[in-house]
């Protein structure tokens, strides 16, 4: 197993957390924390695979993909916590409605 | 386009233009509308008279244009779409004079007669299309348009009514358009010919014909209102009596039962359908129908009610012609779907002169009626008499050939159905003309309107009169060139001749 | 093109929110005229191809046009023009400086998601799209409305990342995200089939396909009307479109099981759409319930798989998408009138506010799929390939599916004919409102009667492949 695969594994491996999490758990934050979190998983998984063959120069696409995917990640992650606050201001919580009972 | 071509299409948007116009008037612009509405109604009138010319003639009118590869809508004057088409257009008019007349001074009648031309205009198209998917076009059609008309009066009752309309129609829409499907898929044609076009797939795919068989006919049969499809008529009764008049003689019924004649006639053509063994079926569907309107109708006080299960039995004695194969038998089919039309639109004209003038609804109401409106009921009895099949009117033409039909096809039992409903007929009807006219009238009718000297407003009473004259017409004249009677020998000529 | 000038206009509009109504509408003209300009090309010239900076595949950014890339832009045209006239007299200056903008950058999203040509980008544009869709939810504010945003921004989100794992997936198999090349490449393998399932499981979760449709309702119902119109008639259809690209042209043939899995689905949210549809009192979720059933139709031409199923089920999707925001559109006119959407109170709406009503039912005759409209030939064709194939079962299915949607449609019209028994204060409606619901639904009413011309397009370029026998 080379530290490519490895790389990519905890990547997965990531994802999978997230994805958990994100169903768990009911505050908002950690939602959208877990959303990241899924996000630098996939991150993770591109760069790693774009190392294919060891020792070569990666390949500079997936980067440009990976650059690109953040940039649309900190923007989303902006409007989630934007309305988050919103959420909270009127409601209270930071909780959707029905999860309110946990 | 030239003439042969357009006509159809003319036909259709002479009724369909105003409609569209009508539904942007103003309520108060009554002329305008009045004269949108007689208008294209006399305009329809002279243009069909001008087909029905050229049909007899040889011309061949045809519209097409396509709806999908390899499926056109057709719109065609074939002898059947003529009799049809030259039913409602006649009625028609006399229709709009009546509605017209019983409009008069009641809200929201720009909707009313927009959705009427549309109704109209649905049921010529369903009466020229020129192959199934066409006739489903406008069969659809018809019934969004009939729904406003029944749901008018906006009342709780009539919002039931409505939705129980449309669940019987929608849900047999849908049948009829697997029905149609399926058979495209099998077939890869949809188009009317006057033997069928599914002659070929009966070796191959019997069953799955059989099958397409029921479900077009139940579909047609929601509209037809053939037993036990038919809980829906009686309750569209809450409808405005000129909407009750179309209902029953001119459009959804009628199209139902059209539509009958046009599966067993143009889609599998008789000899097939017989060959499949599904005619015996109908025919025996058609008598039970028959029957029993007839005997639900005889314990029926309200007056339209009892009107309405007379149409569901008498409806069927299309169907049961069409189904006995035979020439005679279709010819006495054929025939009455026009004796029908006419005579059941004349009786519910005169139950809604009963209403609008005395404010009469129920038959135990109707005791001495004929003194006061002498006029009205005699067209009442010219119409009931020739419903009962008394000679020589337009009722009794039909039963003969239907009678005729049965005994040349060899089978007698049709004969005890026709005998029987004749029988009941005159059971719900006979009571009604003794009480009206012999019967001592009470102190005060129940809402009484009155009109100068006129027993009613003439724009009510004359529709019925004319209709009355027609029904005799139809019977004493039926040997003269152009009558329904000489039509449906001309179709039947086509159907059954190599 | 078509992708720059909503995007210059929303930020025009962002920098002048004064002016941007005027603004708005002058850039919604000038994205119809491009895309008319782009279908002359393309009706005149075949399927084009535009290598954005000249960098061209596999590096740079490549935009592809064919027969059904050009069908999503002129519907998105269409709606988006009947969008943008009825916003103007919608909002107030407030809303209005804010909707515009977004709804400008939405726009410029969903013309470049259909003209995308490398499923990296799709991932981009649908992200766009998902993040100006959920803003303009929260548009509304409130409580309802922002919890509704919430939740749809989680779920874009999660819906995006499991897409992009799987590009991230396919990359790594052939080493290239463009779609001509890889549909070239591809050949089955595990890593392609993980890959097929969590892109399809994204797309899915984002199309709200039967049972990942729970987010829909709230969202579309709470949203302002405008803004339901664009959301159920295009934004669901954005990732619907990507799942069928890839599942024509880059999936591998042959996956009869997930085919079958998908129509499953689609019929059970055909079904349980439309029972939820028929039990709902309030109009903006009975529309929205509708949605998720007309959704499930979609999906009903992956088992069949034949050209004439992907037709019919395209044209379900364009009646839909003109026949829904038809529907928004006189939702929001109903509930400006009354101030209310409670489907038994509509209190004779039908001789009130008859455009409206009219628009209503012209719409919902196409939903129901009643002739002559482009619902009902979008079934027909869906109806004609189950049979030719065979598969008698999702005619049940689409039967069905039409009955339950006349028994809703019908349910709020037969209330719109009746008095309520609580008299209720009125009023007035903008008469552009009115025009536009009803120009739109005639347009779903149209594509009926001039189905040549739509089918014929489809053809450009064969997205579908050649019409095979049987």
């Amino acid at each position: 197993m080379n530290h490519v695969f490895l790389y990519a594994l905890v990547g997965v491996g990531l994802f999978t957390l997230g994805l958990y999490t994100l169903i768990v758990c009911a505050h908002l934050l950690r939602k959208i924390l877990a959303i990241n979190v899924m996000g630098s998983g996939v991150f993770l998984v591109l760069v790693a695979l774009g190392g294919r063959t060891p020792g070569a120069i990666p390949d500079p696409v997936p980067h440009a993909m990976v650059i690109t995917g953040i940039v649309v990640a900190v923007s989303a992650t902006a409007l989630a916590l934007a309305l988050m606050l919103r959420v909270r201001a009127e409601t209270g919580r930071a909780r959707l409605p029905e999860e309110r009972l946990e | 386009m030239n003439w042969d071509a357009g006509l159809p299409l003319l036909i259709l948007s002479s009724s369909l233009l105003p409609g569209l116009v009508i539904f942007f008037l103003p309520e108060e612009r009554v002329a305008t509308r009045t004269t949108l509405n007689l208008g294209g109604a006399l305009l329809k009138l002279v243009l069909v008279g001008v087909m029905v010319w050229g049909v007899f003639h040889g011309h061949h009118y045809e519209t097409r244009m396509p709806l999908l590869p390899g499926l056109d809508l057709v719109l065609r004057a074939d002898a059947e779409a003529v009799l049809f088409v030259t039913l409602s257009t006649v009625l028609w008019l006399v229709t709009t004079v009546y509605a017209i007349g019983y409009l008069e001074d009641s809200p929201h009648r720009s909707r009313f007669f927009g959705f009427f031309s549309l109704c109209v205009t649905a049921t010529v198209g369903v009466a020229l299309a020129g192959n199934l998917i066409t006739f489903l076009l406008f069969y659809e059609l018809l019934t969004l348009a009939t729904y406003p008309l029944i749901v008018h009066r906006g009342t709780e009752v009539a919002r039931q009514a409505g939705r129980t309309y449309l669940t019987y129609t929608i849900a047999g829409g849908a049948l009829l358009l697997v029905g149609t499907v399926w058979i495209y898929s099998l077939a890869g044609s949809l188009e009317f010919t006057h033997r069928g076009f599914v002659a070929e797939l009966v070796d191959t795919h019997r069953a799955a014909l059989i099958v397409i068989f029921v479900l077009l006919i139940a579909g047609l049969g929601v509209k037809a209102a053939l037993v036990p499809l038919h809980g829906w008529l009686p309750q569209a009764m809450v409808a405005p009596a000129p909407v009750s008049a179309l209902l029953h003689a001119v459009a959804v019924v009628k199209a139902g039962a059209f539509g009958i004649v046009r599966v067993v006639d143009d889609v599998f053509g008789v000899e097939v359908a017989a060959n499949l063994g599904v005619t015996g079926p109908l025919a025996a569907v058609a008598a039970v129908t028959i029957i029993y309107g007839s005997l639900r109708a005889l314990f029926q006080d309200d007056l339209k009610r009892r009107l309405a299960f007379s149409t569901i039995s008498q409806v069927s004695y299309i169907i049961l012609g069409i189904a006995i194969v035979g020439p005679a038998a279709t010819i006495g089919g054929l025939v009455h779907l026009v004796h029908q039309g006419v005579m059941k639109i004349t009786l519910f004209f005169c139950a809604g002169n009963l209403a609008e003038t005395l404010g009469i609804h129920k038959i135990s109401e109707m005791n001495g009626v004929g003194r006061r409106m002498p006029w009205t009921m005699a067209a009442f009895t010219i119409s009931a008499l020739g419903m009962v099949g008394v000679p020589p009117l337009a009722g009794f033409i039909s039963k003969w050939y239907l009678g005729l039909g049965a005994l040349d096809a060899g089978q007698g039992w049709v004969v005890f159905v026709l005998a029987g409903s004749s029988l009941l007929n005159a059971g719900y009807f006979l009571p009604i003309l003794y009480a009206a006219w012999f019967k001592a009238p009470p102190d005060a009718w129940p809402a009484e309107r009155t009109w100068g000297s006129r027993e009613t407003f003439w724009l009510l009473l004359a529709p019925p009169v004319v209709t009355a004259l027609l029904t005799l017409a139809a019977g004493l004249l039926a040997s003269a060139p152009f009558s329904p009677l000489q039509w449906a020998r001309f179709i039947t000529a086509q159907e059954y001749m190599p | 093109m078509a992708i720059l000038l909503p995007l210059v206009g929303a930020l025009v509009c962002f920098l002048w929110p004064r002016r941007s109504v005027p603004l708005g509408l002058v850039t919604a003209i000038g994205v119809v005229t491009c895309v008319a300009g782009l279908g002359w090309q393309v009706v005149v010239l075949g399927t084009q191809r535009y290598a954005v900076g000249g960098w061209g595949a596999p590096l740079g950014i490549d935009l592809y046009a064919d027969g059904l890339s050009l069908l999503m832009l002129m519907v998105t045209a269409g709606v988006g023009l009947g969008i943008s006239a009825y916003s103007t007299s919608y909002f107030e200056r407030k809303q209005s400086a804010l909707f515009w903008p977004l709804w400008l950058f939405l726009w410029a999203a969903l013309n470049a998601l259909f003209l995308s040509a490398d499923i990296f980008n799709l991932y981009v544009t649908l992200e766009l799209l998902g993040l100006a869709a959920v803003a303009l939810v929260a548009l509304a504010g409130g409580a309802d409305a922002l919890t509704s945003a919430m939740r749809y921004l989680l779920v874009s989100l999660l819906g995006s990342l499991f897409y992009l794992l799987g590009v991230a997936l396919l990359y790594h198999s052939f080493g290239s995200v463009d779609m001509a090349i890889l549909a070239q490449r591809m050949e089955p393998s595990p890593a392609v089939w993980a890959a097929i399932g969590l892109m399809s499981a994204g797309l899915l979760l984002k199309t709200a396909l039967f049972p990942l449709h729970f987010w829909l309702p709230p969202a579309h119902a709470s949203a302002p009307a405008p803004v339901s119109a664009l959301l159920s008639a295009l934004v669901v259809k954005a990732s619907f479109y990507i799942l069928l690209r890839l599942w024509l042209e880059v999936f591998p043939p042959g996956n009869v099981a997930l085919g079958q899995l998908l129509g499953l689905l689609g019929a059970a949210a055909v079904l349980w759409g439309g029972i939820q549809a028929l039990r709902q009192t309030r109009l903006k979720l009975l529309i929205a319930y509708s949605t998720v059933a007309q959704l499930g139709y979609f999906f009903l031409a992956f088992p069949l798989g034949t050209a004439t199923a992907w037709k019919g089920t395209l044209y379900l999707l364009l009646s839909h998408a003109l026949a829904k925001a038809a529907m928004f559109m006189a939702a929001g006119n109903i509930i400006r009138f009354g101030g209310h959407d409670r489907i038994a109170d509509l209190d004779r709406v039908a001789h009130r506010l008859p455009l409206t009503v009219t628009a209503f039912a012209l719409a919902g005759i196409s939903i129901i799929g009643l002739p002559p409209s482009g619902g009902f030939i979008g079934k027909w064709l869906l109806l004609d390939a189950a049979l030719r194939a065979g598969q008698w079962w999702w005619v049940v299915i689409l039967i069905l599916g039409g009955l339950l949607a006349a028994a809703y449609v019908f349910k709020v019209i037969g209330y719109a004919f009746t008095q309520a028994g609580v008299l209720q204060e009125t009023r007035t409606v903008p008469t552009i409102m009115e025009w536009v619901a009803l120009a739109l639904a005639l347009g779903a009413i149209l594509l009926g009667l001039f189905a040549p011309w739509p089918l014929a397009l489809m053809e450009i370029g064969l997205p579908f492949g050649r019409e095979s026998a049987g």
